[in-house]
């Protein structure tokens, strides 16, 4: 699980391009959008598409996505409860 | 003696590896890409806005621009938000993004537009990110044009300040297309308030400070 969370805050500043951020600096308990890291909308849809992409997740309803997108360890704990591979 | 009422106060020209503000170069680099110069110059002028590290091309030049342009100007202080205007024009349009995102599409296969590319398939986002960063509420417009046109800008501009839609308007030319870069920005206020402006705010005045070499 710190494994895959170290690689999602890996891949979250590369899509998002938060060059300005040090992987260690995320906390993976902490929101993030509106607080934490500030993500916006946009945001949002980048880290969907990312979840898509990489890990060929979809999550159902914006509700869903809400919570799972909450911080890092939700989108972590999502991708190891869905795992295809 | 009639007194032309609007000055170019300020100007920021950036091309060729070089930022130029007022006629004095205040940095050069040598870069290679022109990814690497904007951000030399971001990291030269000790700029803090991590938003610029999500804009496409157009944006962050017109950003980068917009910033040194007013690095010595309080606009804030001196007009209301909605009396400053910013009209710029380019060429290119947003093409260096659009061609970005068209190349996320074109394989079906792997159909995976970045929405953060998306958004910047419009050349007036560039306005936004300025208005955004400086609190501009004013009239915008983005005009396309084969080249730059100082009369149609001036045109434009010299009519939204006579008509006192704008009192302050930040105007002029963004263009990015692949490696062709050039930004050539003006700050034009009220020669009453500015007696000592740079230019009389002209077309001739524009067009000899955008030949400029830099």
């Amino acid at each position: 699980m710190e494994q895959l969370i170290a690689q999602l805050k890996h891949e979250i500043i590369e899509v998002l391009n938060l060059t300005e951020l040090a992987p260690e600096s995320i906390d993976e308990n902490a929101p993030l959008f509106v607080e934490g890291l500030g993500l916006d909308s946009i945001d949002a849809l980048e880290l969907i598409v990312l979840l898509e992409k990489k890990y060929g997740l979809k999550f159902g309803t914006a509700d869903e996505g809400k919570k799972i997108l909450y911080s890092v360890r939700t989108m972590a704990e999502f991708i190891r409860n869905n795992n295809k591979g | 003696m009639m007194v032309d009422p609007f000055v170019i106060t300020d100007f920021c020209i950036i091309r060729q590896n070089r930022v130029v503000k007022n006629g004095t170069t205040l940095f050069e680099s040598g870069e290679t890409t022109v990814a690497g110069f904007m951000t030399a110059i971001y990291r030269h002028f000790d700029i803090s806005y991590p938003k610029f590290h999500k804009m496409d091309n157009l944006s962050k030049l017109g950003f980068l621009a917009a910033e040194l342009l007013l690095s010595h100007r309080n606009l804030k202080e001196r007009y209301k938000g909605d009396k400053v205007g910013v009209i710029l024009s380019n060429a290119a349009s947003s093409m260096d993004t659009d061609r970005n995102h068209q190349q996320s599409i074109s394989n079906r296969l792997d159909y995976f537009p970045s929405p953060s590319v998306f958004v910047y398939t419009l050349a007036n986002i560039v306005i936004g990110e300025i208005c955004i960063r400086h609190g501009l509420l004013g009239e915008s417009t983005f005009f396309i044009e084969e080249s730059f046109n100082p009369g149609r800008m001036h045109q434009y501009v010299y009519q939204l300040l006579e008509e006192e839609v704008i009192q302050c308007c930040i105007t002029g030319w963004v263009e990015f297309d692949s490696s062709r870069f050039e930004a050539v920005l003006y700050l034009v206020q009220k020669s009453d308030i500015h007696p000592d402006g740079i230019a009389i705010f002209e077309p001739a005045k524009m067009n000899e400070i955008y030949l400029q070499r830099t």
